[in-house]
């Protein structure tokens, strides 16, 4: 599909958002079509985070502009939403169930591939830090939801980790869906990437 | 693939809510220990009369089941607030109202549920009539849901906050009254050898005025308490 056909998928308008008294951007429009890879940058507190958030659709007040969904979304924030007390399998078909019927091969196979073969089965509270992230983005394989929102999904991940993601994100981008993702990182993706810079001159 | 139906969905996140329930046998635990220790009190405060006991019985045994309901409602969604699970629950493309019922279910399972079916070994321990305990049990089953449902209003009010405990009770306390009311009449007439099924239907009615409003409730709170 070329980029920017049909309607967007998410149609931002106006977005105007102070917090502690300090804008942090103003007048922010954007309309996110299929094929499309945004980066959105900024220095600590920029509000990238709170973006995310308005985007999602998870802060609903407190901010100015419009926000139109069109298309279900996948969001990924700070938290791994990982139960400890859980076993990586559980987790990731807790968090599918929501959108879809998948099968254990399916939740296995996920998982494998974000490398957790063998760690189906222990409770989530023994692993790391990023083999929590891991389970997380094992979402990415499962889901079908055409808009991703994902914020700082390169926490914690180890430098192969790192270059997987970006290849499911190519491949989501390539196969009609659309990436927003926040990082402080540049993107070795092979795939025009869209910058949303926020800070003092505002967005871009 | 389409989305799975919703009776499935929340049938999953009972079944969730059951399992990291069961995998921490001691927080289950918690509440019936907390109603064992408070009603042993009573004869050390009171003197060990029976009959001054058996009087005092009604009362202190829907007043404790109502502590440990409290007790319990405030930690329904802190962990999945904390983790971010509530997030995701938030942004499923499902109907919350349902989910919400499925978290306020797993609840009453484990508190309310379990505390009914313990209350008569607590009631012989008071000296409460024999006759009365059948109506202790079915007070307490249809009363725990109506605690159940209308704590999680308050747990989904004050889960943003860092100490919500006290807060919870100030919220939460004043709405338990008409409970703690017709639950402990309901006793005392069975005591009497009065009818009990008046105040069985009215705590009946209150669970479905519960079932009806309060997930709508503790949808709205949770949505305000992410937000924030």
């Amino acid at each position: 599909m070329p980029s920017g056909a049909g309607a967007p998928l998410l149609a931002a308008s106006d977005l105007c958002l102070v917090r502690g008294g300090r804008e942090l951007f103003r007048d922010l429009s954007f309309d996110i079509h299929r094929g499309q890879l945004w980066q959105v940058e900024g220095a600590n507190g920029a509000g990238k985070t709170s973006l995310m958030r308005i985007l999602a659709g998870l802060s609903r007040y407190g901010f100015d502009g419009r926000v139109q969904r069109r298309a279900p979304l996948l969001y990924l924030g700070h938290h791994s939403a990982v139960k400890g007390l859980l076993t990586p399998r559980e987790n990731l078909a807790w968090h599918v169930s929501g959108a879809g019927d998948w099968s254990d091969a399916d939740i296995d196979d996920a998982l494998a591939r974000v490398g957790l073969c063998g760690y189906e089965d222990v409770a989530s509270h023994t692993l790391s830090a990023g083999q929590h992230r891991r389970v997380n983005l094992a979402r990415l394989y499962l889901c079908r939801a055409p808009l991703w929102l994902l914020d700082e999904p390169f926490t914690a991940i180890d430098r192969g980790g790192v270059g997987e993601l970006e290849a499911v994100m190519t491949a989501h981008v390539a196969g009609g869906g659309a990436v927003v993702v926040t990082s402080h990182q540049a993107l070795q993706v092979d795939c025009e990437v869209r910058s949303l810079r926020l800070g003092a001159g505002g967005a871009q | 693939m389409s989305a799975p139906s919703t009776t499935r969905f929340c049938l999953r996140l009972l079944r969730r809510q059951l399992v990291l329930a069961v995998r921490r046998p001691a927080e289950m635990g918690n509440p019936l220990l907390f109603f064992a220790m408070v009603v042993a009190l009573f004869p050390l405060g009171l003197g060990p009369a029976p009959e001054a006991l058996a009087g005092f019985a009604p009362g202190v045994l829907w007043i404790v089941a109502l502590l440990a309901s409290l007790l319990t409602s405030d930690n329904v969604f802190r962990g999945d607030f904390d983790d971010g699970s509530l997030e995701q629950l938030l942004l499923a493309p499902q109907p919350l109202y349902l989910g919400v019922l499925a978290y306020i279910g797993a609840h009453w399972l484990v508190s309310g549920l379990l505390l009914s079916l313990v209350s008569p070994l607590f009631a012989l321990m008071l000296n409460l009539p024999a006759a009365a305990i059948p109506a202790l049990v079915c007070s307490l089953l249809l009363g725990s849901a109506v605690l159940s449902l209308v704590g999680c209003i308050g747990a989904s009010l004050t889960v943003g906050l860092r100490r919500g405990g006290m807060l919870i009770s100030l919220l939460v306390l004043p709405l338990y009254v008409p409970v703690l009311i017709f639950g402990s009449a309901a006793v005392q007439a069975a005591v009497d050898g009065l009818p009990v099924a008046p105040y069985l239907a009215i705590l009946g009615a209150m669970v479905s005025l519960g079932i009806a409003l309060a997930p709508l409730a503790v949808a709205a709170g949770l949505r305000i308490s992410i937000d924030a």
